[in-house]
């Protein structure tokens, strides 16, 4: 189902957004003024102090929020609803509670009507892959926080999207295990050549997984700086740990993630 | 600590057969249709190798004995003090009968008891099924259009606080004597519990999990039939059990204001009577068939809806 995409041309175009939630007791600007070209087989990582409108911009990407200005294209199109091109991971796991974890995972397949073996086969794999062998009945309360976050990925995966927006999809998982999935998802990213956009408080996982780092200052949230990552394509997870560029990088990010939390 | 696996794997059995039939519904021969049983069964048993014995018929029983022995013995004191009042003659017969008056009036008149028992169960079931049909559909019309909610929300609501005592005589005025004003009154009774907890039920969807709906093209009804629909049981369920109650109620006061067959029927005649055994049977079949319907939701409810936790088992520390 992965056409590699069209070399020329972006995968996601964000010009000038801006959005401005109004509840009924304050007004929130959540974003300003965000421009952003991602190409095609990009993996793009977001950091940024919390409430910076992270989140806020995944969901603009995907159709789910609307900006108050400003305009979105996803693979050339422009964005006007739910777009379903993607595969979208939620910061929270958001399984449906009645479902074991391989009848969450094929949620997917049953909502986009695609074929019953071919979906199922491809939810073992994921299901082998990420690790969660043994537990394809459990139910979302009787697995852990981690695992969760592990069906929900699997679920974003199913149906090979040319576009995967990710927000913080390894948050509740355990240094170890996300180092392993870190490398699963870098992967699959380079086997794919699917465009990824991640949101991440990790800067090493935004090191590692990217192709670029964007940074974002505190609300209202704008786009401080991009980092291109000068490593290999082909990375290995102790290589790039033990990479100067890394470590450069990453006290690059970590500097900039400082003084604009302290400006603030 | 063997129970609580115990009842994980019940639950889990269950919560596999309903998503299965539900959802994936794995199509005989593809691979994974085997996986579940056979080969990742051993994989998943845990650790300690104690792989959590089958729920077996006997164990069942046991789980259900030991529900009933305590509400058992409150009606066996109860039976004990009426028995004990009644025999004594501290209320005169006429008033309060013996328990083995009322036993021998159930088994001499059983034939006609039965018979109006029947009757008022058809009234009821019927009453309480198009009372749930209709409820849902209204439910599912108020959560989905903000029109039709404001249109009909005030008269769901208006219609309930009519009493509807009051507009029985009105039905069997324009029914006549038959089934049909009985069975329209259970429904009048039965219909908004269901449409009140289908609402607050299909309204409490995560809206999260719309957006993922969205993400993943999903039409309005596959996203009610997967998501929206399901996740509403749970409430659904609750209402579904306050209605069918009140179905019983809709039934027996439509045969009191006009009716030649029924227990409500009966009653009234047993009252004109003074005939208290008979009156004592004939309450005893009506709560009869409220508490059975009821235990017939309730274990729908947990066919339904096993993975709720409102039916887990698990023991929970916090039980405020
Ligand atoms: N639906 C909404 N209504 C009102 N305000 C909102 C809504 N969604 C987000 N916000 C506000 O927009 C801001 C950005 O939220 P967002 O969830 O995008 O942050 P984030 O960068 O993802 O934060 P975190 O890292 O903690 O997840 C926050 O101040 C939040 O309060
Ligand atoms: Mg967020």
């Amino acid at each position: 189902m992965t056409t590699a995409p069209a070399a020329t041309g972006t995968a996601i175009g964000m010009s000038g957004l801006t959005v401005r939630f109004t509840t009924r007791r304050s007004q929130t600007t959540a974003l300003d003024d965000v421009s952003l070209d991602i190409e095609p087989g990009e993996f793009v990582t977001i950091v940024g102090p919390s409430g910076c409108g992270k989140s806020t911009l995944l969901k603009i990407v995907a159709g789910l929020v609307k900006p108050t200005s400003g305009d979105v294209s996803l693979l050339e199109r422009p964005v006007r609803g739910p777009q379903k091109e993607i595969g979208f991971v939620f910061q929270k796991a958001a399984l449906l509670e009645w479902r074991g974890a391989r009848a969450n995972i094929l949620l997917q397949a049953e909502m986009r009507g695609m074929d019953r073996a071919q979906a199922a086969r491809r939810a073992d794999e994921l299901i082998e892959m990420t690790g969660l062998t043994g537990f394809e009945k459990a139910l979302p309360h009787e697995l852990s926080g981690g695992m969760q976050q592990r069906v929900a990925l699997c679920r974003a995966l199913l149906h090979s999207p040319p576009v995967l927006l990710m927000d913080e999809p390894f948050g509740a998982l355990d240094a170890l295990t996300r180092e392993q999935m870190n490398a699963e998802l870098h992967r699959i990213w380079r086997e794919t050549g699917t465009t990824v956009v991640l949101v991440t408080h990790s800067i090493a996982e935004a090191v590692f997984l990217g192709t670029r780092v964007v940074v974002m200052s505190p609300r209202p949230g704008r786009i401080i700086r991009t980092f291109p990552v000068e490593l290999p394509a082909h990375r290995d997870y102790a290589q790039v740990m033990s990479d100067p560029r890394f470590d450069r990088l990453a006290t690059d990010l970590r500097g900039l993630l400082g003084s604009a939390a302290a400006n603030h | 600590m063997t129970e609580n696996s115990l009842d994980t794997a019940g639950r889990q059995a269950a919560a596999d057969e309903a998503s299965g039939a539900q959802a994936a519904a794995p199509t005989p021969g593809a691979p994974h249709a085997v996986d579940g049983r056979s080969p990742s069964t051993v994989v998943k048993a845990p650790p300690d190798g104690a792989r959590p014995p089958r729920r077996t018929l006997g164990r069942r029983a046991v789980t259900f004995a030991d529900s009933l022995w305590r509400p058992a013995l409150v009606l066996a004191v109860f039976f004990a003090a009426w028995w004990f009042v009644a025999a004594r003659e501290y209320v005169p017969n006429y008033l309060v009968p013996t328990p083995g008056q009322v036993w021998e009036t159930m088994t001499t008149q059983w034939s006609e008891l039965a018979r109006h028992t029947l009757v008022t169960l058809y009234e009821t079931v019927l009453g309480f099924v198009l009372a749930a049909a209709l409820g849902l559909v209204t439910a599912v019309a108020i959560a989905y259009s903000r029109t039709l909610d404001k249109a009909l929300y005030p008269i769901v609501l208006f219609a309930q606080v009519i009493p509807k005592i009051a507009i029985a005589p009105l039905l069997v005025v324009w029914f006549g004597l038959g089934l049909t004003p009985k069975i329209i009154l259970a429904v009048l009774i039965a219909f908004f519990p269901v449409v009140i907890s289908g609402v607050a039920g299909l309204r409490s969807t995560d809206p999260e999990l719309l957006d993922l709906a969205a993400t993943m093209g999903a039409g309005p009804w596959r996203t009610f039939r997967k998501i929206r629909f399901p996740n509403a049981l749970p409430h659904l369920m609750a209402g579904l059990k306050v209605a069918v109650t009140l179905a019983v109620v809709g039934a027996v006061v439509g045969e009191f204001v006009g009716a030649s067959e029924g227990l409500g029927y009966v009653l009234l005649l047993a009252n004109g009577n003074l005939d208290a055994p008979l009156l004592f049977a004939d309450l005893i079949l009506m709560s009869a068939i409220g508490i059975v319907l009821f235990v017939l939701v309730e274990i729908a409810e947990a066919l339904l809806i096993p993975w709720h936790a409102s039916r887990r088992a698990g023991v929970s520390l916090t039980t405020s």
